[in-house]
């Protein structure tokens, strides 16, 4: 991500301080993750220290300290998606791209993530893929949807 | 200035206003445990060892002196049966975190904490936020902060920060209750600047 966009990013919220969180989620939804300079860069113009700005990219989920995949995919582990299988889309899910809750694959097209619960139970067993809910799950089904994704 | 009057283990003391009952209480020359208490450091409330009785209008409350202002008529009591049960819970809580600290089993010893009670988690930091606060508050540095959350919130060095602030100052170091702080600088300058580490002692 270029220090420009970022820049234009902190003039938006008018350069406060206060504003910080949205700064960073501004960042990290079109960035996917925080890179080090960019985070140096809105400490700088904002003016709050490098530690606190750590602090609070470290505390909230949200925020990705190393780069994330352009699919982002969210396993409901909830109750309901439990008692439906949702171990076993996660199973499907780990086959296919390789990698574990929490990790990126290498050429950077998928991350995958447990959730604990979306609140759509009645849909369960869910994924959620970029935001888009797919719902019903079978391990089938959940291979197919992992081919449209490029 | 408004004088406030409150009475501290059956003590009268006289408070101003803007004080917290922990103040109060030093002031007057009674001892109130705290880890996380510093004079010159905004009262934080971390480490629950100051957690006083206080009775307004008749009742109770557990609150931590630290961080609780006080107010006129305000009866406090800093020992009692629960108070002493609470400390010590709280004492072998931390002590399951840094077992060998001096500070802690001087304060175990007082309450008759037991050090083994609960299993024994090697972080060592007992997340008072002494040397994270005061490079922020006082040296305004900000090498030093907190990470993560819950239970797996520690403290880290940003290196390009400390290399140049730390070797000079480590005015941190002694505040540190269970020396945990320290390992951690000695980790990040191995890692991040050996060679200024080795310039500095020639």
């Amino acid at each position: 991500m270029d220090l420009e966009r970022v820049d234009q990013i902190i003039d938006k919220h008018q350069g406060e301080a206060s504003s910080l969180i949205q700064v960073l989620l501004d960042i990290q939804s079109e960035n996917h993750w925080l890179p080090r300079d960019a985070l140096e860069r809105v400490g700088r113009k904002l003016n709050v220290p490098y530690t606190r700005i750590h602090h609070i990219a470290t505390f909230y989920k949200a925020f990705s300290l190393v780069p994330k995949g352009r699919h982002e995919v969210h396993i409901c582990m909830g109750t309901a998606c439990h008692v439906r299988g949702a171990a076993r889309v996660l199973d499907t899910v780990r086959d296919a791209t390789g990698i574990k809750p929490g990790e990126t694959d290498l050429d950077l097209k998928f991350s995958l993530e447990t959730v604990n619960c979306l609140g759509c139970c009645a849909l369960g067993p869910v994924m959620e893929i970029n935001g888009t809910t797919h719902g019903n799950m079978t391990p089938g089904q959940t291979a197919e949807v992992l081919k449209q994704y490029e | 200035m408004n004088e406030m009057r409150l009475t501290i283990d059956g003590r009268e003391v006289t408070a101003t206003e803007g004080m917290t009952v922990l103040e109060a209480a030093r002031s007057a020359g009674i001892f109130i445990p705290t880890l996380c208490y510093h004079e010159k450091l905004e009262p934080y409330g971390g480490c629950r060892l100051c957690m006083v009785e206080a009775e307004t209008r008749g009742r109770t409350s557990l609150v931590a002196a630290c961080v609780y202002p006080a107010v006129d008529g305000l009866l406090v009591r800093t020992r009692s049966e629960k108070l002493d049960r609470i400390r010590k819970t709280i004492l072998e809580l931390l002590l399951a975190h840094a077992p060998e600290s001096p500070v802690l089993l001087d304060l175990a010893a007082e309450y008759g904490a037991e050090v083994n009670r609960f299993e024994h988690q090697a972080s060592f930091c007992i997340h008072c936020g002494l040397c994270v606060r005061y490079c922020a508050e006082v040296k305004q540095k900000h090498a030093v902060g907190f990470v993560d959350r819950g239970i797996r919130k520690e403290i880290c060095f940003i290196p390009e920060i400390a290399a140049k602030e730390c070797p000079d100052c480590q005015a941190c170091f002694p505040l540190c209750p269970t020396s945990y702080l320290q390992s951690v600088y000695v980790l990040t300058e191995a890692l991040a600047f050996p060679a200024s580490a080795e310039a500095g002692k020639a």
